[in-house]
């Protein structure tokens, strides 16, 4: 779509607005049958407003266009930060290209699903149909700012995405008079089915179970343990069960005790504990306050990690006050292109916190 | 109160409960004198004996701050245990007034039973899980800050003032409801577990985690209020005939959408914004959630601002790249939604420690997506003998149901198992059963019999059988 017509839609949607306005009392009993004064009719704006999920049958889908070649400009700098340069990281969340051939494009099977010659199912693997690629990107991407991309973003982006699994050759155009067309080649086409009990509470169950009640097998063969090295991988499970009471937890931090406790628990170290010491200061607050949600202790998310972030800054005068600024006000360009966004809901106290922890660990 | 002002009293109880010297009494109580002792000195005035009665009163009114804490002391044979022994600070000192705790927490001895997050399953706390406390709960109902969280782009606090819900798609009219409509209406209160497609699907494969909270604890169950969505659907005139399907949206980020079977759903589905008596969690959906009951947790659109009557499935991008089944040809089972009938032991359960030998009440949760739970069967010797366990009441369907049964446990190395049966007759598979049919790629829709194995050292771990 192109500008001009976009300002049009947009005047002709916000003379509708104000005409609507007007006609919002008349509306309020209007179609209502049972219960008179709830609700009202929802105007044509609105519902174009809202209602901007597309179907497998593109029921939904707007018009425009675009090319691999753009959609990559926009990968590059809106998308590729999670998601890896061709669509194959598997950092922050799973791959989205790779494990598809162009025989599966002409089967419409995925076969590495069934060889299982590849480790890790990507989106393209897995999804049948283009209007789910579509309407995802559309609603909910990118991540950390939803609902910024135009439909001509939309569709260059899924046109890239399917080139990355040469679905569509590279100097391909997406649009919405080809995309019915691209659906019949994506290469999982066929891999779904409903034909299972689970779709309604009426179906029929694939299994069932044994109601034996006595001597109903030979021996009890335990096939599986959680491994020695993992038994502190969840924390201390003493401080994740209650510390009285016929149930406490074992102190995962030290190998089994030897033998039972006594009856009031005299045995465990950790019963004389009244409660777990709660823990508070900065390492909470960056959670509370989600930063973790871009920033890690030492690998990069979103945003640059926090060792980074200490090490570029390390020695300088006045880093804790510019640092300050840079979370007040936000920041772009120090490490790449996504921007920081301002957190202006902290106060100067949890800023100073901050800071002074991502800078010094203190 | 300001938002500040409540964080700031959920950050300081630690503080306030902190022990204080109470002692700091600036009036002389009054009245602390019997009835019958003022009328005999208004009769008879006062003399030595009665002077001293007045004096003890006062001793007895305020010598409680005197009283030291004792610390818990050694059993002495013979004396007795210091807990009857000894005064408590609690009994010889002022409590604190009421609504010091304006919305009430628990007591500072339970803060080791929160929502955890298993480290390592997601990268970023925002598209994440954090699990009930399971191993802790008692009863059916789920306390409100305890319920599971899963989340796809982050939660906020919506105002409720200004969010709305849109019915559209196949209906006579499309229509805008407020907060203030919507709570107008007819409602209803029905109690009903919500269950994560993916809960224990972390054990399709092999033991993975060590306690029920990352085992199960993508399950909670709590009353839900709101109105019925048939209600809403015939007041906009939804064509039923030929719109079999829903699409539910998320005001959240992510945008959530799911496409729900209104052939199977469309009874007992709720647009609910209550959740045991108090609002909707902001972290479970205030002001509005879907509530599917009997269907994956997935589907219980939260934030709930939209829904589309329509004549096709949406395959949205949780119906089409995730809660997915791969089965071991290569197929992925789609829509699968209903969650089977299930169970599992909390206590005892992994993690845990057994004190002594001797009596303890084995105690578990069931539930059936397809109705009630009829019985419940539970093995010590890894599924050998069963004996058929206690079920608490109320029976609800699509609800959890609480079992007990007795155990007396002689010190011997054990194995626990539960199995519970529905309505319909469907009885819960072993892993083993599951893994023969589907392989074990799935990840969702994981309900096998769990097995906790005890030690003679009293200690429980999580073991699959078989």
């Amino acid at each position: 779509m192109c500008k001009l017509d976009k300002l049009f839609a947009r005047l002709a949607l916000l003379a509708f607005g104000i005409f609507s306005a007007h006609l919002a009392f008349a509306q309020s009993t209007q179609g209502s049958t049972k219960f008179p004064g709830i609700g009202r009719n929802a105007t044509p704006a609105e519902v174009i407003a809202w209602d901007i999920d597309v179907r497998p049958d593109f029921k939904g889908l707007p018009k425009g266009s675009g090319s691999v070649a753009q959609g990559q400009v926009i990968w590059e700098s809106k998308c590729a930060s999670c998601h890896g340069v061709f669509g194959e990281s598997n950092e922050i969340f799973t791959p989205i290209a790779g494990g598809t051939t162009t025989d599966d494009v002409k089967t419409g099977r995925v076969a590495s699903l069934a060889d299982r010659k590849q480790p890790q199912r990507t989106t393209l693997m897995k999804v049948p149909t283009v209007s789910t690629l579509w309407d995802y990107i559309y609603r909910a991407m990118p991540w950390n700012a939803p609902r910024s991309l135009t439909a001509d973003d939309t569709y260059a982006l899924v046109a890239f995405i399917l080139s990355l699994g040469e679905i569509v050759p590279d100097d391909f155009v997406l649009s919405n008079a080809n995309i019915a067309e691209v659906q019949k080649k994506m290469p999982n086409r066929n891999g779904m089915t409903r034909n299972h009990g689970f779709w309604s509470v009426n179906g029929k169950p694939d299994v069932n179970g044994s109601s034996c009640m006595t001597n109903c097998v030979k021996f009890v063969q335990i096939g599986s343990t959680l491994p020695d090295f993992a038994r502190n991988a969840h924390g201390n499970i003493a401080e994740q069960n209650r510390l009285y009471g016929p149930y406490r937890g074992s102190d995962s931090t030290k190998p089994p005790i030897a033998k039972l406790p006594g009856s009031s628990g005299e045995g465990l170290a950790h019963a004389a504990d009244t409660h777990a010491a709660t823990t508070k200061g900065p390492a909470a607050l960056f959670k509370n306050e989600n930063c973790s949600a871009c920033h890690a202790p030492n690998a990069k998310l979103v945003g640059p990690s926090i060792a980074d972030i200490a090490a570029k800054y390390k020695g300088q005068s006045g880093a804790q006050e510019k640092l300050m600024a840079k979370v007040k006000n936000g920041g772009s360009g120090v490490w790449g292109a996504i921007p920081m966004p301002p957190q202006a809901q902290l106060s100067d106290e949890d800023r100073a916190t901050l800071v002074r922890w991502v800078l010094t660990g203190q | 109160m300001t938002k500040k002002q409540i964080e700031l009293s959920a950050q300081d109880i630690s503080a306030v409960e902190k022990p204080t010297n109470r002692a700091r009494l600036v009036k002389a109580p009054e009245h602390f004198v019997s009835q019958e002792l003022i009328a005999d000195i208004n009769a008879n005035g006062l003399d030595e004996t009665r002077r001293g009665f007045l004096r003890k009163g006062f001793l007895s009114a305020i010598g409680g701050a005197a009283a030291g804490l004792a610390a818990p002391m050694a059993f002495a044979a013979g004396e007795g245990d210091p807990a009857i022994l000894e005064k408590q600070e609690w009994q010889t000192t002022l409590g604190k007034n009421v609504a010091t705790m304006p919305y009430g927490v628990p007591s500072i001895y339970e803060a080791n039973l929160i929502r955890r997050e298993s480290p390592g399953l997601t990268r970023v706390s925002a598209a994440s899980v954090a699990f009930t406390p399971l191993q802790g709960l008692f009863g059916t109902i789920t306390p409100n800050g305890l319920h599971f969280e899963r989340h796809h782009q982050g939660w906020y606090n919506l105002n409720p003032e200004t969010h709305r819900l849109m019915v559209n798609g196949m209906v006579k009219n499309a229509r805008v409801f407020t907060m203030n409509d919507l709570m107008r209406l007819p409602s209803v209160s029905r109690t009903h577990f919500i269950e994560c497609g993916a809960n224990t699907g972390l054990e399709w494969g092999n033991v993975a985690v060590p306690t029920v909270q990352y085992t199960h604890g993508m399950l909670s169950c709590c009353e839900f209020t709101g109105v019925p969505l048939k209600v809403l659907l015939d007041e906009c005139g939804a064509d039923l005939k030929k719109g079999k399907f829903l699409l539910a949206e998320g005001g959240d980020g992510s945008g959530m959408t799911r496409t729900i079977n209104l052939e199977s759903c469309l009874d007992d589905t709720i647009v609910a914004w209550a959740m045991n008596g108090e609002m909707l969690r902001p972290e479970n959906g205030f002001p509005l959630r879907l509530v599917v009951p009997g269907v994956q947790g997935v589907s219980w659109v939260k934030w709930l601002r939209r829904l589309e009557v329509g004549d096709m499935p949406w395959n949205t991008k949780d119906e089409a790249v995730h809660y997915i089944e791969l089965m071991p040809d290569g197929m992925h089972r789609q829509y699968a939604s209903i969650q089977e009938c299930k169970s599992v032991i909390t206590t005892p359960s992994g993690g845990q420690q057994l004190l002594d030998k001797g009596f303890y009440n084995v105690s578990g949760m069931a539930w059936s997506g397809r109705g009630k739970i009829k019985r419940v069967d539970v093995s010590f010797d890894g599924g050998n003998n069963w004996r058929t366990a206690r079920l608490e009441t109320p029976v609800l369907t699509k609800s959890i149901t609480r079992f007990n049964i007795d155990w007396v446990w002689d010190g011997s190395p054990a194995i626990l198992q539960s199995r519970a049966v529905d309505d319909t007759g469907y009885i819960q598979p072993s892993i083993k059963i599951l893994r023969d049919l589907r392989g074990n790629r799935s990840i969702y829709h994981n309900n096998a019999i769990q097995s906790w194995k005890l030690d003679a050292n009293g200690e429980v771990s999580n073991v699959q059988v078989g």
